[in-house]
């Protein structure tokens, strides 16, 4: 279960949420710029809040009153970026290794090919990120955090780079690989993928759940 | 070192090789350090004023910072005498003298290359590569300088081309001793105040030859990188 509740100051307006989610795929709705891809980072480290409180598995990831600040390498929290973020320089096994070398996982390799047969893209391990669709690009940005097991999956509009056409068949895809007891967040402004992919969902305005 | 026929010195070639080889390895290192410990600050201030700190070389005059390395390795001064006590080594009018201000000299091109090259990675990739649990060096090594390299490259060789030419800071702080610290630039120079003007332009066209070689081979890495870049 993930605990958020963060305030922090921006530019526009202030951001201040609180959110529970379960072991269950919630949506975080919102305009672009009301602050729900600010609220994914302070989950991931990424971005640090002025106060609050976020709490993974009873695992305390920041307490600003306990002064309690985990870094991100050691959050184990799986991001998905808008663009992907794969690395350009890799090829898909370099990017999903590089990973699980860093975590000094034990066969590496073992873990790789497993996970590249689970998201059916084993044939695509040698192809650099410019030589794949824009769904085999999510399909390895996702590969690449499950392959080392996060508690908490955060994906941010991973949709917006897609092709309408592409996105129903993706989105169907999705949620069938996010079924895994696991807390998801969903960011989006897109209200029909929130409906689809998600069980619960928080609508965000200027920085408040509404 | 006259220009007649076999009298012809060489050795300034040597030296401005020897030179610029070992400068542009340690320029080399240590830009990339700088530009990665100026990129990874959080503090704009803090940033503002190292990177004053490091561009200085590069617009002042060259004998303003010969003057602050004489002041720094001079024999008479704390860093020249230490090495000299400690290590029987003198720093200044020797030819680790036309290291030291060649690096200082082109120090500034590679950090500001490396660095605006750093900034122009997407930062995405740095956040992603945090939440996979690489470390600062790995992503330093594997994710930032590998996307960053063009810039990177065309920061080195400049810095290469300019650890060459550098006269004032060499000519302060090294001096003009022949087949020790007259470099090519040195040479010219030299040649020139004693009226040997046809030495003067051998030295010349051995300087020209290899920055247009440098530039040239620069020019073709980044015809590769584009083609490589846009399929």
């Amino acid at each position: 279960m993930l605990e958020v509740q963060i305030y922090k100051k921006l530019a526009e307006f202030d951001l201040d949420v609180s959110f529970q989610v379960h072991d269950n795929i919630s949506g975080l709705m919102g305009a672009s710029g009301s602050g729900k891809s600010m609220t994914l980072k302070c989950i991931a480290g990424i971005e640090t809040p002025d106060q609050g409180r976020i709490v993974l598995n009873d695992r305390v990831l920041f307490d600003s009153e306990k002064k309690i600040n985990v870094p991100i390498q050691k959050r184990n929290v799986g991001y998905m970026f808008q663009s992907y973020a794969l690395f350009p320089n890799m090829d898909v096994y370099e990017n999903i290794s590089v990973g699980l070398r860093a975590r000094k996982v034990n066969d590496v390799d073992i873990v790789v090919r497993k996970v590249m047969k689970q998201f059916q893209i084993s044939e695509l391990a040698s192809r650099y990120p410019k030589q794949l669709s824009g769904g085999q690009r999510q399909r390895v940005a996702l590969a690449r955090l499950m392959a080392y097991e996060p508690d908490v999956l955060l994906l941010d509009e991973p949709f917006s780079a897609l092709d309408e056409d592409l996105k129903e068949d993706l989105l169907r895809e999705l949620k069938s690989e996010l079924q895994i007891s696991k807390p998801v967040v969903f960011v989006s402004h897109n209200e029909e993928e929130v409906s689809e992919l998600c069980d619960f969902k928080y609508k965000i305005k200027l920085g408040e759940i509404v | 070192m006259s220009a007649q026929g076999s009298n012809l010195d060489l050795t300034p070639i040597w030296i401005s090789l020897k030179t610029a080889s070992i400068t542009i390895v340690i320029t080399f290192i240590l830009g990339l350090l700088a530009a990665w410990w100026i990129y990874s600050r959080k503090s704009e201030a803090l940033k503002m004023v190292f990177d004053g700190i490091f561009t200085l070389p590069m617009v002042l005059p060259p004998t303003v910072a010969g003057f602050f390395l004489l002041m720094i390795f001079g024999v008479n001064q704390p860093i020249g005498k230490f090495f000299m006590s400690a290590f029987g080594i003198r720093i200044a009018f020797s030819f680790s003298a036309t290291v030291i201000a060649a690096v200082v000299i082109s120090f500034p091109l590679m950090y500001r290359n490396a660095r605006g090259a750093f900034d122009q990675v997407d930062t995405d990739l740095v956040y992603a590569a945090r939440t996979l649990g690489m470390s600062e060096w790995n992503i330093f090594l594997k994710v930032l300088i590998p996307n960053a390299l063009p810039g990177i490259i065309s920061g080195g060789v400049l810095a290469f081309a300019r650890g060459l030419g550098e006269f004032g800071a060499t000519a302060m702080l090294a001096g003009n001793i022949i087949g020790k610290t007259r470099t090519l630039p040195v040479a010219v120079y030299s040649e020139v105040m004693s009226g040997d003007m046809e030495s003067a332009a051998f030295y010349v066209w051995v300087i020209i030859g290899i920055c247009f070689t440098a530039v040239i081979l620069l020019n073709l890495y980044q015809l590769y990188v584009r083609k490589k870049r846009s399929f």
